[in-house]
């Protein structure tokens, strides 16, 4: 279980449960710890490796070889569980099965395949913004902004009807929870997850979809025999489970760290061009993706430890993010600092292929809301909502200044 | 040539293991990458295999069945080749080289002067011939356009799909990989020009089969026989690729370029072994980057004048042609000026 591999070394071995309401309301201390304890950590309650240092969590992201996704890449082990659904054909598969839905998904998400929608994307911020600043300078910046405005323009560029895109929130929860133990929050989505799962398959058909759009264009992928059209729906599926709610914790992240850090907005509203290196210095700081799984393929040695053919390794990309070992000052939300190289998105053959579209929503909103507003402060108590894979929040009251 | 150096490998996490203060300001290595010959095996008549690996070890950039890539050599002159080993092995790139009879230089450099333990200067990969899900696949090669269809066969046997393969040369002393195509029994069809003629297209294709995709590389005659046999088929059916090896060759500059940032009015000049990147950061404008292979897109620039060295692994041929874009942690530039829209 915990064997050694040179005499003398034994593995560090914790209880603690990252999925525990305490450790989600406030991940960092535990983080700390397991970063601290060394290269590897034996959580002994779920019987799982974890990799809490960046060198450690960055080696393992990009060994598709050695960690496998396909046997599931939250706590439950596909090769003796059934998941909940069909596996994903992007990040719960390996190559080869992995290589044609990645390349048509990359492709249809590429960043000069979304230069066709930055313009509208910009106008929609805007209106968004002065919406929201018309009606008062007090709001929650949660259900106002950040996740009003994913789910006013990604729907729309997906090619989703208007009706039931109330659904897709709940989905995506359910979904990332998942990852993790069957605890509470799982139990707590399990009621709806029927309805949900079949909302959202029905959504990923063609003729639900609208002729022009990222899911059009996955469809029109399959007529060029670049995926079959059994895989077609299920890389549809990956866009609306993968691309809502990440966006919504990423963005609120990053409205987040302003309200709290006034010199790093005005920094902002100086030089407007770093709205993205803010998304990504966000994205770095909170991690709104805070952990994933692989699965050893085979006894995959880590420094002076093996980990056993078979086992999971729970990879901390959130502790990664905020590993002295590789960052300065890693606790510090600063603009001046290049993000370049976190592990938020990911690395290696499945890092997020919805990227670029998560930066052109977040730049989109940043750049409106620095146009308009010179300060932004917290109005009272924020409120985590806690999710078993995500970093996410409830509520953002803010209160700003007309600029 | 490049002359560049990523001792630890692509892949491998950068600028960690230093604690504190100094981790933002470790340079991080541009990955150009430069690897090392770590094998030159002869595997038929006129037909050799290069092992590449890095120097120091370490992972190279995750490759898909007909990929290739782009192999700067000592003399200057720059080749594409095919993947053809295993790609669950990330330290060894294997490429297969024809020496070229009309060939203008490359291939025979390789053969006769290229040794084990030379530095070559290696572009891509990059993936213009990817294999698409079938329930059946039709190989065709032509001599050495065996080359990219090797991963792509054991690819279909990972998946179970049924496949054959239709092998054909100007005689068998000069038909590579034999020995391992002769454990897939009569799913492969060897057939040298010299003991059975022309290859019959039509009777290996047989009808168009709606379930079926056909994959073909090798010399223009053959390619152009296979599109007089396969007018019938469905479009998108049959994919191809002409067989590079004796290519125009991207100019990579071994000397200085300069890069102007429109927006921002500074014009910064690029060494050789500095990337674009680096170059642009140095000079105060930070544009931010991930994956430094080519591979995520993050540093996607506008290109407003100039002619770009795409040294990236998204990009189409199309794009390519383009030069509207660039990728700028591993791209470099083939003219003089570029003119970024930073």
């Amino acid at each position: 279980m915990t064997a050694t591999l040179d005499p003398g070394s034994t593995l560090p071995t914790d209880d603690v449960d990252p999925f525990a309401h305490e450790v989600l309301e406030d991940p960092l201390p535990m983080q700390a710890a397991l970063r601290e304890a060394g290269p590897m950590v034996y959580l002994s309650r779920y019987e799982v490796y974890a990799f809490a240092r960046y060198e450690q969590v960055h080696a393992a992201l990009v060994d598709w070889q050695g960690f496998q996704s396909a046997a599931g890449v939250g706590l439950s082990n596909f090769r003796h569980e059934k998941p909940w659904r069909p596996p994903s054909l992007l990040l719960e598969a390996d190559p080869p099965r992995h290589d044609a839905p990645r390349r048509v998904l990359t492709k249809v998400l590429s960043p000069r395949a979304l230069r066709r929608l930055r313009d509208g994307w910009a106008a929609d911020a805007e209106a968004l913004v002065d919406e929201v600043l018309s009606s008062g300078t007090e709001f929650d910046a949660v259900p106002d902004l950040t996740s009003a405005f994913p789910l006013r323009v990604f729907p729309d560029a997906v090619g989703l009807p208007p009706q039931g895109r109330e659904n897709l929130l709940p989905y995506g929860d359910h979904a990332f929870n998942a990852f993790g133990p069957a605890n509470d929050l799982v139990a707590k989505g399990a009621p709806r997850v029927a309805e949900l799962s079949g909302w959202v398959a029905e959504q990923c058909r063609r003729e639900s979809l609208a002729t022009e759009g990222f899911g059009a264009d996955i469809w029109a992928a399959s007529d060029r025999g670049d995926i079959t059209p059994e895989m077609a729906p299920l890389v549809v599926r990956s866009l609306l489970t993968a691309g809502v709610d990440t966006t919504v914790h990423g963005l609120s992240a990053v409205l987040y760290a302003f309200a709290t850090h006034p010199e790093q907005w005005q920094r902002l509203r100086e030089q407007p061009s770093l709205a993205r290196m803010a998304f990504d210095e966000a994205v770095r700081w909170e991690s709104p993706v805070q952990t994933f799984f692989r699965t050893a393929t085979t006894d995959v040695r880590v420094g002076e430890h093996v980990v056993p053919d078979g086992s999971k390794i729970l990879m901390f990309l959130g502790a990664a993010n905020r590993d002295p070992r590789r960052w300065a000052d890693p606790d510090a939300f600063d603009l001046s600092r290049d993000p370049s190289g976190h592990v938020g998105f990911g690395m290696g053959i499945h890092q997020c292929a919805g990227q670029h579209v998560a930066r052109l929503e977040v730049e989109a909103i940043l750049t409106a809301l620095a146009r308009r507003v010179r300060s932004i402060e917290l109005a009272g108590p924020t409120v985590r909502h806690h999710n078993n894979t995500l970093r996410a929040w409830k509520s953002i009251p803010v209160r700003v200044q007309l600029a | 040539m490049l002359d560049t150096r990523t001792d630890d490998g692509p892949g491998t996490p950068r600028a960690g293991g230093t604690a504190g203060a100094a981790a933002q300001a470790t340079p991080v290595p541009p990955d150009v990458a430069t690897l090392r010959v770590t094998a030159k095996t002869l595997l038929a008549e006129g037909v050799l295999a290069l092992d590449l690996a890095a120097p120091g070890g370490g992972r190279l950039r995750d490759w898909t069945p007909g990929s290739h890539i782009d192999l700067t050599l000592p003399n200057g002159m720059t080749r594409q080749y095919s993947l053809c080993g295993d790609r669950w092995d990330p330290s060894t790139y294997r490429v297969g080289v024809l020496r070229e009879q009309v060939g203008r230089g490359g291939s025979a450099y390789v053969h006769d002067e290229l040794a084990v333990g030379d530095l070559v200067g290696v572009g891509g990969p990059r993936n213009n011939f990817p294999l698409v899900p079938a329930e059946r696949y039709l190989f065709v090669a032509g001599g050495i356009g065996i080359t990219p269809l090797l991963p792509m066969i054991g690819q279909a046997e990972l998946l179970g799909a049924d496949w054959r393969l239709l092998y054909g040369g100007r005689q068998r002393a000069s038909m590579a990989f034999l020995d391992d195509l002769a454990a897939y029994g009569d799913r492969v069809e060897v057939r040298p020009q010299e003991e059975f003629g022309l290859l019959d297209l039509a009777g290996f294709l047989g009808e168009p089969d709606p379930d079926a995709r056909v994959y073909c590389c090798g010399p223009a005659p053959l390619l152009a026989a296979l599109e007089a046999a396969t007018s019938g088929w469905p479009p998108h059916a049959v994919r191809t690729e002409r067989f590079v090896a004796a290519g125009t060759g991207a100019p990579v500059r071994t000397t200085p370029f300069e890069v102007e940032l429109a927006r921002t009015g500074l014009t910064v000049t690029v060494e050789p072994g500095v990337s674009v990147l680096d170059a642009v950061a140095t000079a105060g404008v930070e544009v931010l980057s991930s994956c430094r292979q080519g591979i995520c897109g993050t540093c996607e620039c506008g290109v407003l004048a100039g002619e770009p060295d795409h040294r990236d692994s998204l990009l189409d041929d199309a794009e390519r042609a383009a030069g509207d874009t660039m990728y700028i942690c591993v791209s470099r530039s083939c003219s003089d000026r570029l003119v970024l829209d930073l």
